[in-house]
């Protein structure tokens, strides 16, 4: 089988493109070597849809950003994920900074990024009285929002999938091969054949093209750290804090997320590995920092932290185009703000193919719309009352934390969760203050049983991060121990 | 007893049914209350003690050794025999007491109010994670918390890994330590970060020392390694501030699992919700001599008032937490209290905050550090001047034992004064005599 195109790589970026082409009428086939969409550097985004006046205009990100912002509040209602025009502010943290402000609000303005205020110290503090009295000024973008990384590429690939794209997960490519007029994806279990083929890789981008002895670009690592504090936080500032940007990243923030809970984070560490780990040191480094802007917050409020890499190009820029290999176009080094140029980078990616040569004609039949799961926790008692009369299983509370019904961790299921960390991005069952401590085992039974799979076999995200063993003497003596 | 069409009013409503909801049943039953209702998530009774299938359970109570689910059978039976209305599978969302009501969901009642006379909160405590702790390192899967391994092992019959690190030395680390050997795991070690264990001496004893699984003090895992699954992980002596020592080698040990056995935390969100007032060092609510907390008709008790380390007293405090639900649903006189009762040397928290001398007390409380040869004393803090009012001697006091201090009316009546506070003081050594001659 021949498919149009194959995409490699399930994150924001490979979703965004392949919910782009399903509304068309082209075989489209998604890859991802992870067990579900957006378990890699996806999930650890900071979920920020950026304004749009951080990135020069002369650049790709300077000019995709801006769009993809004015495509989010569409893609949201359509896709049934949460989406929150919460607004930022950039502060300066002395009056040194302030000439930054305005530079910064003479380039957005000139990428016609909407509503830049320039707020004085006063100003700032009325809106925000947590931040420090230090603060010398600020600059408030309020389109500047919100939404929930992995619940954004889950909508995304399950609108994709309902308009017939194919998903292929666990699926690492190994190998690609030119043929007369397509190119073959090699994996472990499976040889797929397709007329275009997009790299949307991530951090493996590099690698995906050397396979064809591309070597126009190299992807450095870059780790970010962040820390999750308690719901108590929730309220401690109402927009998402930047600092002034550095050269490297645009800094340490303070993130009111979706969910109602305070983020702290990034760093920017660059590294050899693939390395997600949290250190003491990058801790300190960002409650040290965010303690500037807001003096209020405290490790000692966290109940998460995680870390993701950043693939970053060395052109500093996004690599979005055809190579020497006809077919086999890159869409490489999406670091920040990849998430908010997402959708426009699918609609640059099918102008691309366009161009190259594959027809795509409008399916009549596309629909553009998923139902979302509903969140019990958020009705009202008496939508409550009325979806219990309706569905016996939502009145069977399985997370207790996040009042997450049995019913919404099924639907999670059928929609494509596989994993214990598929049903945590999905319905957040285990997000919340015991960390899975109550409702891991019934989470796994649920799998256990809808997927029609041992208990043992039920991961946490895929690979070898297996949960569970057989007691000792149960084991078939022949199996090799793990 | 189990109901699938509750009434639409009960006498009392009891929010749990693990040993602190059955408790509180059975002691509003006793008190006189017809008609008592208890509301469980779970699909069977006896909350936690269900999963805790081995010995020591009941022997202040029944002056026998049970195992948790025999202690639980012991309750249902009697509350069985007296009658009490037991509805599973359920959720309480929300309370309002000023309407002295409740909102319940579950799969037989689907969405139903229940009104009270009063309500008793018994949801119990839950474990500590590592986000708590802030371990860095990297987040594959096998970091369980000690009681969902125990769940897993005991309830389930499955291994949460083959080879274990132990952090923290709380009681259910320590009998999870000896399970998993007995289940044919290797228990690597248990690491504590104080200086002193966390669980009763007694379990120090039987899961450990019997079975030669090391104890490391003053250490703690200070990073978790492995991509998909814990690979190893690296523990580092600490200091006196419990900071890592500058220089120490830390040393990275291979395993697959790391179990947390560091602390629990009463599940007060529902407290919270209908405006209980919180400790903030129990974190569980402030109650009065007869464990009614800031929000009139609402009681506490188990581990969703403070944490405590034997059933038996978790048992014991619910039947005094029913016993007085029952006389404020029936319009009984209350007492009244007017002693505060605080914390003073070496106590970390007191229950109850305040008492009455109008009946005999019981005041339980934990110590800051453990005290060998301690003398516990309560003293009336007057405006002028301090009165001991009682004493007792006490060979040992540990953090992890909670203490009780039985205060009868007499005791009390010599109470002149508003405050009452709990010292546990170090008597003088006993000088040694000189050895050898000269």
């Amino acid at each position: 089988m021949l498919y149009d195109v194959a995409i490699i790589g399930g994150g924001i970026i490979g979703c965004a493109i392949a919910r782009e082409l399903s509304r068309y009428a082209v075989r489209v086939v998604l890859v991802d070597k992870e067990c579900e969409v957006g378990f890699g550097t996806s999930k650890s985004n900071s979920g920020i849809i950026h304004a749009g006046h951080h990135s020069p205009a002369e650049t790709l990100k300077g000019r995709l950003v801006v769009e993809g912002n004015r495509a989010f509040p569409k893609l949201a209602e359509e896709l049934g994920f949460g989406f929150e025009r919460v607004g930022e502010i950039v502060v300066a943290r002395d009056p040194g900074e302030l000439p930054a402000l305005e530079r910064l609000k003479t380039l957005g303005e000139s990428k016609g990024v909407p509503g830049l205020e320039l707020w004085d110290r006063d100003r700032l503090l009325r809106e925000e009285p947590n931040l420090s009295p230090r603060l010398a000024g600020g600059l408030y973008a309020p389109t500047a929002g919100v939404i929930n990384p992995y619940e954004c590429c889950f909508n995304l690939i399950r609108n994709a999938r309902m308009n017939g794209v194919e998903l292929l997960v666990e699926s690492p490519i190994v190998g690609i091969d030119r043929r007369d007029g397509f190119l073959s994806l090699k994996t472990p279990r499976q040889l797929l054949h397709a007329r275009y083929v997009i790299n949307a890789a991530g951090v493996g981008a590099a690698k995906v093209a050397a396979m064809l002895g591309l070597h126009d670009f190299t992807i450095q690592l870059r780790k970010g750290e962040e820390y999750m504090l308690d719901k108590r936080m929730k309220g401690v500032v109402r927009h998402i804090i930047f600092p002034v940007p550095s050269a490297k990243s645009k800094g340490t923030l303070v993130i009111p997320t979706f969910d109602g809970t305070i983020m702290v984070g990034p760093t920017a560490e660059d590294v050899d590995d693939y390395d997600i780990s949290t250190s003491d040191a990058g801790a300190k480094a960002v409650f040290d920092f965010v303690r500037t802007l807001v003096p209020s917050l405290h490790a000692r409020d966290t109940i998460a932290e995680f870390a993701g890499l950043r693939a970053v190009s060395n052109t500093n820029d996004f690599i979005i185009g055809p190579t020497a290999v006809p077919g086999f176009i890159n869409v490489a080094g999406i670091q920040s703000p990849g998430l908010t140029a997402a959708p426009a980078i699918g609609r640059y990616v099918c102008d691309i193919l366009r161009d190259e040569g594959l027809s795509l004609v409008e399916r009549d039949d596309f629909e553009p719309r998923v139902e979302p799961i509903p969140r019990f926790s958020a009705l009202s008692m008496d939508d409550k009352r009325a979806r219990i009369a309706a569905d016996p299983a939502s009145a069977h509370i399985v997370c207790r934390c996040e009042e997450v019904t049995e019913s919404e961790v099924v639907a999670a299921i059928d929609q494509g969760a596989r994993t214990l960390d598929g049903l945590k991005f999905r319905v957040r069952a285990g997000m919340g203050r015991c960390q899975g401590g109550f409702c891991t085992w019934r989470c796994m039974q649920l799998l256990s049983e809808r997927l029609g799979l041992p208990i043992e076999a039920i991961t946490k995200r895929g690979g070898d991060s297996w949960l569970v063993i057989p007691r000792l003497e149960d084991e078939p003596t022949e199996e090799a121990p793990r | 007893m189990i109901t699938r069409t509750p009434r639409s009013r009960y006498d009392v409503v009891v929010v749990g049914a693990g040993p602190a909801g059955l408790a509180a049943a059975l002691g509003a039953r006793e008190a006189g209350a017809e008609h008592v209702l208890m509301v469980d998530r779970e699909p069977e009774p006896g909350g936690i003690l269900q999963q805790c299938i081995h010995t020591g359970f009941g022997l202040h109570t029944f002056e026998d050794e049970l195992t948790g689910p025999e202690f639980a059978e012991r309750f249902i039976d009697r509350l069985t025999e007296r009658g009490a209305d037991l509805l599973l599978d359920s959720f309480i969302l929300d309370g309002a007491p000023r309407e002295g009501a409740v909102q319940v969901i579950g799969r037989d009642v689907g969405a139903a109010r229940v009104e009270y006379g009063s309500l008793v909160l018994a949801m119990g405590c839950r474990e500590r994670t590592r986000g708590a702790l802030r371990i860095p390192g990297a987040r594959p899967a096998g970091v369980y918390t000690a009681g969902l391994a125990q769940k897993m092992v005991n309830m389930m019959g499955v291994l949460p890994g083959r080879r274990v690190v132990i952090l923290g030395s709380g009681d259910i680390g320590l009998i999870m330590a000896r399970r998993l050997v007995l289940e044919g795991v290797e228990v690597l070690g248990v690491y504590e970060i104080l200086p002193y264990s966390s669980g009763l001496n007694r379990n120090i004893a039987q899961c450990l020392n019997d079975f030669d699984i090391p104890l490391h003090l003053s250490t703690t895992v200070t990073r978790v390694g492995g991509r998909d699954r814990v690979e190893w992980v690296e523990v580092c002596p600490v200091d006196e501030a419990l900071q890592p020592v500058a220089g120490a080698r830390r040393e990275r040990i291979p395993c697959d699992t790391l179990l947390l056995s560091v602390g629990l935390i009463p599940e007060n969100e529902l407290s919270q919700r209908i405006g209980a007032r919180l400790d903030l060092v129990t974190r569980g609510p402030v109650v009065d001599s007869t464990l009614m907390t800031s929000v009139d008709g609402v009681f506490a008790c188990g581990n969703v008032l403070h944490v405590h380390d034997l059933v038996d007293w978790v048992a014991e405090e619910a039947m005094r937490a029913g016993r007085f639900a029952a006389e404020h649903a029936l319009g009984r006189p209350r007492p009244r209290d007017s002693v505060r009762l605080v914390p003073g040397q070496n106590v970390r928290y007191t229950v109850p905050h305040t008492i009455s001398p109008d009946r005999d007390q019981v005041v339980m409380f934990r110590v800051a550090k453990p005290i060998e040869r301690a003398t516990v004393v309560a003293v009336a803090v007057g405006e002028e001047r301090e009165q001991p009012v009682v004493s007792k001697k006490i060979r040992y006091a540990f953090p992890a034992e909670m203490m009780r201090l039985e205060l009868s009316q007499a005791d009390l009546d010599r109470v002149d004064a508003e405050t009452l506070r709990i010292d546990v003081v170090e008597r003088p050594k006993k000088k040694k005599r000189k050895e050898g001659g000269s």
